[in-house]
């Protein structure tokens, strides 16, 4: 539904996004991800048509933003960041306005607007102007305009910024279940969301796609996917570590805790011997007892933070 | 066909804008007292004993716009750059020119309401005396035609910034250009530099509004003040349109 190729934005001397590639299809929900200022949503204005690209192609649904503007937005929904919405009109005001421009009249209209108050639960502030709202339900007041003509593609820049947990759980079951049938691409910088929401996952820095994938392969990016986190008594660390070194499976340990409870360490495994690393320690174990194994899967924030941050990457969080 | 009905939409919804702050209410009161104060006190209406609104009502209109369109117009553009709701506006299914147009008819049809609404002035003058309606219409016609000038230029500098005095003062600058240069004090200092100089006075006065407004008073409806009106506010609403442009390309 969505094809991007080759996107550039400059901004003066400053590539805001720098020639990034990459498809949407119906039933996909994409996580758009990156550290603040990374061109997150400098990529979806393009995407919208809010401003032109320097360079590069956005299609939407088989029309280009640039030369069919009017036939691609029809197509979209779009939520800009911080959600605006007019203030001075009431949350029913601006959700008429908003179906009318989507070109919905009489009862088409009444039954989206219906439709979008019930979805994003707005029954209660429907007459009362958006001015006095909480930041929560003027976010979804936003969310219920992007939603009003039912579009086939969904732009959501940050969708559960500033809503309490509840409120962000209730977007993420909208947009989960939105995105069984309709292709939708999300910016946020909360990496829970993704696990919770995507189909797929890119992760973007300095205006450059550094990671495509489903959050399962992005996670085995992770130098931790695979590793081994043990716990044993009876041993010092010391010599459970010389242990575990002559193990032909393992390629580093290291001790994390020692204390009366166990000694607590980390292994690495060579990276030919995948799932073989903790049934290896299992069999080795003679002359003290396990107590706690298990295999990381590998964790998303710390991939995050290998790849946009590479120089503290080895400074990983210690948990 | 679909062009029309999403100019309606806008213009809808700007016209609501206007009447759900107190910004309608204050700005009628306020043009309805001036025209009020100005037409009987000091265009010493009543003491001419003329049956016209000519040179006691429409007179002022130049200068009550000066102040009072800029202020009608400097949200229209500016507040939508403020609150990030221009983001919503222009990726909607419509067109630049569609947003322009509907957001500029609307702030001319209530200037057109607020006009209206002196019609106890008409009243007056009917009761007192048998005046020529004819040119009161006319008078009206070039009054709300001189609105609309005003306000497109408003319309650019409401779209130059997100700061909406800064459009204000800027576009009253600009409208005070368009009336100085045909004000009489300024024409004769022109014709101070002698006959050589003529082509400049009159380059210059056929940029005024007071000019190109003084026939509509008389009750002329001359095509070349019409074109003169609608020229400036379709080159002004296009001057938008650039600038709205210029500040998405970034």
């Amino acid at each position: 539904m969505i094809k991007v190729q080759n996107l550039a934005k400059f901004f003066g001397a400053k590539h805001a996004v720098d020639d990034i590639s990459f498809a949407i299809e119906r039933g996909e929900v994409l996580g758009f991800l990156g550290p603040n200022g990374a061109g997150k949503s400098t990529t979806m204005r393009m995407i919208t048509g809010f401003i032109p690209p320097s360079a590069g192609t956005v299609t939407v649904g088989g029309f280009d933003i640039v030369q069919h503007p009017i036939q691609a937005r029809r197509l979209i929904g779009y939520l800009p960041e911080n959600a605006p919405a007019y203030t001075d009109m009431t949350v029913l005001g601006f959700l008429n306005f908003a179906a009318e421009i989507r070109g919905l009249r009489g009862a088409g209209k009444k039954k989206a607007i219906e439709r979008v108050v019930e979805m994003c639960f707005l029954e209660a502030v429907l007459h009362q102007s958006i001015e006095t709202l909480s930041k929560g339900y003027r976010h979804r007041t936003c969310f219920a305009q992007s939603i009003i003509h039912d579009p086939d593609v969904l732009v959501l820049d940050e969708p559960t910024d500033g809503l309490d947990p509840n409120q962000k759980h209730e977007v993420r079951q909208l947009i989960r279940r939105m995105g069984e049938k309709k292709a939708i691409i999300f910016s946020t910088h909360i990496l829970e969301e993704v696990d919770a929401v995507c189909s797929r996952a890119i992760i973007i820095d300095r205006g450059k796609i550094v990671a495509n994938g489903t959050p399962q392969q992005l996670r085995q990016k992770s130098e931790w996917a695979g590793a081994v986190t043990l716990r044993v008594t009876g041993i010092t660390g010391a010599a459970l570590s010389q242990k575990l070194g002559q193990l032909p499976t393992v390629k580093r340990a290291a001790i994390l805790r020692e204390e009366a409870a166990g000694v607590t360490a980390r292994i690495f495994p060579r990276s030919e011997v995948n799932g073989l690393l903790a049934s290896s320690i299992a069999d080795a174990a003679q002359g003290w007892r396990i107590e706690e194994l298990h295999t990381e899967e590998g964790r998303l924030d710390e991939v995050f933070r290998s790849i946009t941050m590479p120089d503290t990457a080895d400074k990983a969080p210690a948990k | 066909m679909n062009a029309w009905a999403n100019i309606k939409t806008i213009t809808k919804r700007e016209l609501g804008a206007y009447f759900s702050s107190p910004l309608a209410y204050v700005f009628i009161v306020i043009f309805l007292l001036l025209c009020g104060f100005f037409t009987f006190m000091v265009g010493g209406f009543f003491e001419r004993g003329e049956a016209s609104l000519s040179s006691s009502f429409f007179l002022w209109h130049p200068w009550f716009y000066l102040f009072l369109v800029p202020a009608a117009g400097m949200r229209l553009w500016a507040e939508e750059r403020r609150v990030g709701t221009i983001e919503l506006l222009l990726t909607m299914p419509i067109t630049t020119w569609q947003a322009i147009v509907g957001k500029f008819l609307a702030s001319w049809l209530f200037l057109g309401l607020a006009l209206l609404l002196t019609f106890p002035i008409w009243l007056t003058v009917n009761y007192l005396g048998s005046p020529d309606n004819g040119i009161i219409l006319c008078g009206y016609i070039g009054s709300w035609l001189m609105a609309g000038a005003y306000l497109a230029v408003s319309c650019i500098t409401s779209a130059m910034t997100r700061n909406q005095v800064v459009s204000f003062i800027v576009s009253v600058v600009l409208c005070l250009f368009l009336i100085l240069a045909g004000f009489p004090p300024i024409i004769r200092l022109m014709e101070g530099l002698g006959h050589s100089w003529q082509w400049l006075v009159d380059a210059v006065t056929s940029f005024s509004v007071i000019t190109h407004f003084e026939g509509f008073q008389k009750g002329i409806l001359d095509s070349r003040d019409v074109l003169f009106f609608l020229s400036v506010i379709v080159f002004s609403l296009f001057s938008t349109s650039v600038i709205l442009r210029g500040h998405r390309a970034g």
